[in-house]
């Protein structure tokens, strides 16, 4: 298969996604601590998900060589 | 509370800018100058997924379940991740073949099967009339909590014309019917509805951070007092973590709402409108897959505080949770907020609605009641007459019936629900279409019998087991079916079928209908091979990015007349678009006029195109059938001509690489007929100025010769004269026929050479003493630097010494007279010897440089014009050329000459090995130790 | 009185041999070594006929041609063009730029003092 490596690269984001948003990584953040005085669940959750947005700004906007 | 008065008023006011916004983009595209060709206007625009579910469910969903409000949000972005590579695809298939809705589309696929689009629109209807009802409820109930009383019950008006939902419902279709179907369009896109969509993005983006500023930052001190207040309340801290209610994790469930999302965001008929219909540019979505999941992150952030907030502010259970956004800014009197964040879940709901109703209705016009009224006598393929009019009215019609309806189920059942939960019975219907529109899109082995199977018994399941237990919830029909079964049969209970317990009701829905769903797609496509139509339509689809716009191959065969396809077009599009369509397919296909179209296949696809564009495609198949005669293709047909396709493909490709070919070969032979023509040209000039210089020296000659013969008693001393010029002037034309041979014979290479062991310093020293006469003359003075000896060439001392002589009586003819300098300037080094010949004459531009060594092109400026042959230099050149060396001229004018040579020791003398082989070391030892 | 002619050649020998020729057959004659001085006698001796070499330096006789015709003062300055050049287009050249006769290089003596008579008389 000569898939392009964007979306190889797309596909590969995808996978890592799925993994991190689902059990059972997304039960490792479900713990009793506070981040910057927020409690670590969903400001992890919601640090992972802008992660992963960057992430995928980056690898879409990069122009392919 | 605020008066209703200020509430209607302002909601009216911002429906009239939404008109204003919506007016200006239409405007905008009519000039060409479009609004929304922007990535950023189509990734707001797909915000259009973010409704009031969004806007007020979240909130009341985090309050009772604290995070589950996420997933929805997160399979968007999922989805977004693939979108680069499923939304183009789709875009693409769309744009190719003028496909206007997920009805459409799937049907399209299969075999452009009428029964396939009905029942896609069927399950559409079906399932998204109560997400329309709660958008309706939405804004009904925003409405009631903003205009009662604190601490009175919050009701709803009993007569159903004083319910203001009702007009808003009418308001909504009236703005869809005018910027949805103002008119008929071939490629269903509608510039200022998007923009007007858009806009409504951006707005309730704003109004909901706004809210959620004030509850972090006003209602509590930051975000960390807020979170830590929660922490501290035992009823609220474990809406921080991922167990709920006691529970363990449901992590089935939270995947199941994760899948249907990211399904959702994809097949829903508004976000299939916005991401696929109305995309301008396939290029935008580059932008808009990361932009449209960070808006979704942004319109999250503040759920949870918000909750939380409401949460501790009003205490658990005093408060409909849903309405947090509106009742905390209005009881601490905040009433300008209140108000702006009623307008936010206004343009969430009514962007919802509007775009909604815009696709659901294209889908009924064409994919229910068109192929119903076509079928009819009166309107039917044999019919004639404009159809445009009773188009528009239909797709009318349709969107004030989607909104009646969604209107009549929120006033019967929609005060039973939660906002959450009709939105995801809708999102389950819409899930139903994935694996025959994916499939469709991957997959050349899915068949219309397949798809059909698969989406009815999807349909049906998700019927059974989600949305009659929920009508029947809410109290409409007799609950009992729920807890024992149909018929008391235990086995087909809806929320436990077959006996599968231990799921909640939407991720146990979702398993069986999409088991079924699949199962029967793949099951019954593998059962039967598909036909042509279908194979025809899977190669279309599948391969869509292989093929260009027109190497498409064309599965039609038959015959047809522009006679009978014009007026079909008219029919449906107008007799002045169809006349315009055409005259633009003459001109595409190189043909003078729409008279002599020639009524091939791709005119028939053509004609279908545009159709399917304005009534779908499986109407417009029946269309253009009933007015060609066709040939029904089998299989191997359809093989055959996508074979003959490829070959086609094959053909023009290697005619293009011939016809580079050619042009590469007609360039080379106009450049080397440009040559010869220059050279002729050359050759020319050549012999005219041969000619020249042997005609001018016979004219004295002859002149004085006749002279003498005339006048016998001529004095002697005159006649001595005369005899003289006449000696000279020989002298002059036997020089120059010497030269002009010389010339010729080193040209042609026949020139004879005779190689010699050089002293290249005795060769200059008597050159120099054997012009010495002529600066003496010319009162010039002769220097030399050269070192006191040099190793020996091999080369014709005799051609050297022509070299160096013509140089210096080159030297000596452009030196001012009386004050010429002339300095020799000889040097050796590793790779050979360089002689300079530098004058102090008036030099040679730069530009110049190239022609002296011309033949007959003489140095000077004219006035000054020396004498001489002009062959001295270009010989020259020749000589040091032919020993492997090579001359130049260092000058400028103004700054005196240097004409320049170098030999190298390595002499290959007419690119021949040197004759004696053992001479280069010696003359390496020699030039090592030659003494300065 | 004899008529007056100007010899414009940049070749010496040539000069020579028309000069002698021309004194001859009884002329008054001057001599120019290149165009700018031809043009520049011309204006100041008003000769009756110039022998003009095509080939010059400084200015060609195509040139001095040109200028010599369209000055109205100079209008009765005949010329004789002389070339080296025996190109059909030079002689068409010469003519349409309002030389009154052509001679190609070499020429006969005798030739071109019946010319001379001729334009002269």
């Amino acid at each position: 298969m000569n898939t392009p490596i964007r979306s190889q690269r797309l596909i590969g984001l995808f996978a890592a996604a799925l993994l991190l948003f689902n059990f059972p990584l997304l039960a490792l953040w479900d713990r009793h601590a506070l981040l910057f005085g927020l409690p670590l669940f969903p400001t992890a959750l919601f640090l992972v998900w802008g992660a992963l947005i960057a992430l995928l700004a980056l690898v879409i906007e990069r122009t392919e060589r | 509370m605020l008066s209703a008065p200020l509430l209607v008023g302002a909601s009216f006011a911002y429906l009239l800018l939404l008109f204003a916004v919506a007016w200006y983009g239409d405007h905008r595209a009519q000039q060409g100058r479009s609004v929304i060709d922007n990535a950023w206007v189509y990734a707001a625009s797909m915000a259009v997924y973010c409704t009031a579910w969004t806007y007020f469910g979240s909130v009341g969903r985090a309050s009772t379940s604290g995070v589950w409000f996420l997933p929805i949000y997160l399979g968007p972005t999922l989805a977004m991740i693939l979108a680069w590579m499923v939304v183009r695809k789709m875009i693409r298939i769309a744009r190719s073949y003028r496909i206007t809705s997920i009805a459409d589309f799937v049907a399209s696929r299969y075999g452009k099967s009428p029964t396939l689009a009905g029942l896609v629109t069927l399950i559409t209807v079906v399932g998204i009339v109560p997400y329309i009802a709660l958008q309706l409820k939405a804004i009904a109930s925003g409405y009631a909590v903003m205009t009662t009383v604190p601490g009175e019950a919050v009701g709803s008006p009993s007569d159903w014309w004083r319910d203001s939902t009702l007009y808003v419902a009418l308001a909504l279709a009236g703005f869809t019917m005018v910027f949805g179907t103002r008119h008929l369009d071939t490629t269903e896109r509608h510039e200022g509805m998007v923009a007007a969509i858009a806009f409504e993005s951006v707005v309730k983006l704003i109004a909901f951070i706004a809210v959620g500023s004030f509850v972090c930052w006003s209602l509590f001190d930051g975000p960390a007092d807020l979170f830590g207040r929660a922490l501290d309340n035992p009823d609220l801290a474990p809406l921080l973590g991922l167990e709920q209610q006691g529970r363990p994790f449901a992590y089935e469930q939270w995947f199941a709402l994760t899948v249907l999302s990211m399904l959702s965001v994809v097949f829903l008929p508004r976000q299939f409108q916005v991401m696929v219909v109305e995309n301008v540019n396939e290029r935008h979505l580059r932008r808009a897959v990361w932009v449209f999941p960070l808006y979704l992150l942004l319109i999250n952030v503040f759920v949870l505080p918000i909750a939380l907030g409401g949460l501790l502010h009003f205490g658990a259970g005093n408060m409909n949770a849903e309405s947090f956004v509106l009742s905390l800014p209005l009881d601490r009197g905040w009433h300008a907020l209140a108000l702006f964040a009623f307008i936010g879940g206004l343009s969430a709901a009514t962007g919802m609605v509007i775009v909604e109703t815009i696709a659901v209705s294209t889908m009924v016009c064409n994919d229910l009641v068109m192929p119903l009224l076509l079928r009819t006598r009166r309107f039917g393929a044999r019919a004639a007459g404009d159809l445009t009019g009773i188009l528009l009215g239909i797709r009318r019609a349709a969107i004030v019936g989607v909104m009646l309806l969604g209107y009549i189920y929120f006033h019967v059942a929609g005060e039973a629900y939660a906002l959450v939960s009709i939105g995801l019975i809708s999102f389950a219907a819409v899930a139903q279409f994935a694996p025959a529109a994916l499939g469709g899109m991957y997959w050349k082995g899915g068949t219309r019998g397949g798809a059909l199977a698969g989406l009815s018994a999807g349909f049906a399941l998700w019927a059974w087991t989600l949305m009659l237990p929920s009508i029947a919830k809410s109290g409409w029909m007799d609950a009992a079916f729920i807890a024992h079964g149909p018929w008391g049969i235990e086995l087909l209970k809806p929320e436990q079928l077959f006996g599968l317990a231990g799921l909640d009701n939407l991720t146990h829905s979702l398993f069986w209908s999409l088991l079924a769903n699949i199962g029967a797609y793949v099951g019954v496509s593998l059962w039967r091979t598909p036909s042509a139509a279908e194979t025809s339509q899977a190669l279309l689809f599948v391969d869509v990015f292989e093929r260009t716009e027109g190497s498409r191959p064309v599965f039609w065969r038959g015959r047809a007349q522009v006679a009978d396809l014009l007026p079909l077009v008219a029919r449906f599009l107008g007799a002045a678009r169809a006349q315009k369509l055409f005259e633009d397919y003459a001109a595409a296909s190189g043909v003078a006029g729409v008279d002599e179209i020639k009524p091939d296949a791709r005119l028939v696809q053509f004609v279908e195109t545009q159709l399917a564009g304005a009534i779908g495609s499986a109407s417009a198949r029946v269309m253009v059938a009933s007015v060609v005669e066709e040939e029904a293709l089998d299989l191997d047909d359809v093989m055959r001509i996508l074979d003959e396709a490829s070959q086609l493909r094959a053909y023009s490709h290697a005619l293009e690489e011939k016809s580079q070919s050619l042009e590469r070969a007609t360039a080379e032979l106009r450049a080397a007929n440009e040559q010869l023509k220059s050279l002729d040209r050359l050759k020319d000039d050549f012999m005219s100025s041969v000619t020249h210089e042997l005609r001018t020296p016979l004219t004295s000659i002859r002149a004085l010769s006749e002279l003498m013969v005339d006048d016998p008693q001529m004095d002697s001393a005159q006649r001595q004269h005369f005899l003289g010029i006449v000696v000279a002037e020989t002298e002059r034309l036997s020089r120059l026929v010497n030269q002009v041979l010389d010339m010729a014979k080193i040209e042609s290479g026949h020139a004879e050479w005779h190689t010699a062991d050089v002293d290249l310093r005795a060769l200059v020293l008597k050159a120099i003493e054997t012009t010495h006469e002529v600066f003496r003359e010319r009162g010039a003075d002769v220097t030399l630097d050269a070192p006191s000896a040099v190793a020996t060439l091999r080369a014709d001392p005799d051609r050297l010494t022509q070299v160096l002589l013509n140089l210096l009586s080159n030297a000596a003819k452009f030196v001012p007279r009386g004050s010429g300098r002339i300095h020799v300037r000889m040097r050796s080094d590793d790779s050979g010897i360089t002689v300079e010949v530098r004058d102090n004459g008036p030099g040679v531009p730069v530009a110049e440089h190239a022609l002296v060594f011309e033949k007959f092109r003489q140095g000077g400026d004219g006035v000054n014009r020396p004498q001489g042959t002009g062959l001295g230099l270009p010989i020259s050149r020749q000589i040091v050329e032919h020993f492997g060396g090579r001359m130049w001229l260092e000058s400028d004018a103004g700054q005196g000459a240097c004409f320049a040579f170098h030999l190298p020791w390595q002499i290959q003398e007419g690119r021949q090995a040197p004759d004696n082989p053992t001479a280069n070391p010696v003359q390496g030892g020699q030039q090592g130790g030659a003494p300065q | 009185m004899s008529s007056k002619i100007l010899i414009a050649d940049d070749e010496p020998n040539i000069l020579v041999s028309l000069e002698f020729l021309m004194k001859r057959e009884g002329f008054d004659v001057s001599v120019a070594r290149d165009g700018v001085e031809a043009l520049a006698a011309i204006r100041e001796q008003q000769p009756e006929l110039v022998l003009l070499d095509v080939m010059m330096p400084g200015k060609s006789g195509f040139e001095v041609c040109q200028e010599v015709r369209a000055d109205d003062a100079l209008r009765g300055v005949r010329i004789l063009m002389l070339t080296a050049k025996g190109r059909d287009t030079d002689v068409a050249k010469g003519l349409a730029l309002g030389a009154d006769a052509y001679m190609t290089k070499p020429f006969s003596t005798r030739e071109l003092v019946q010319k001379v008579r001729e334009m002269l008389g």
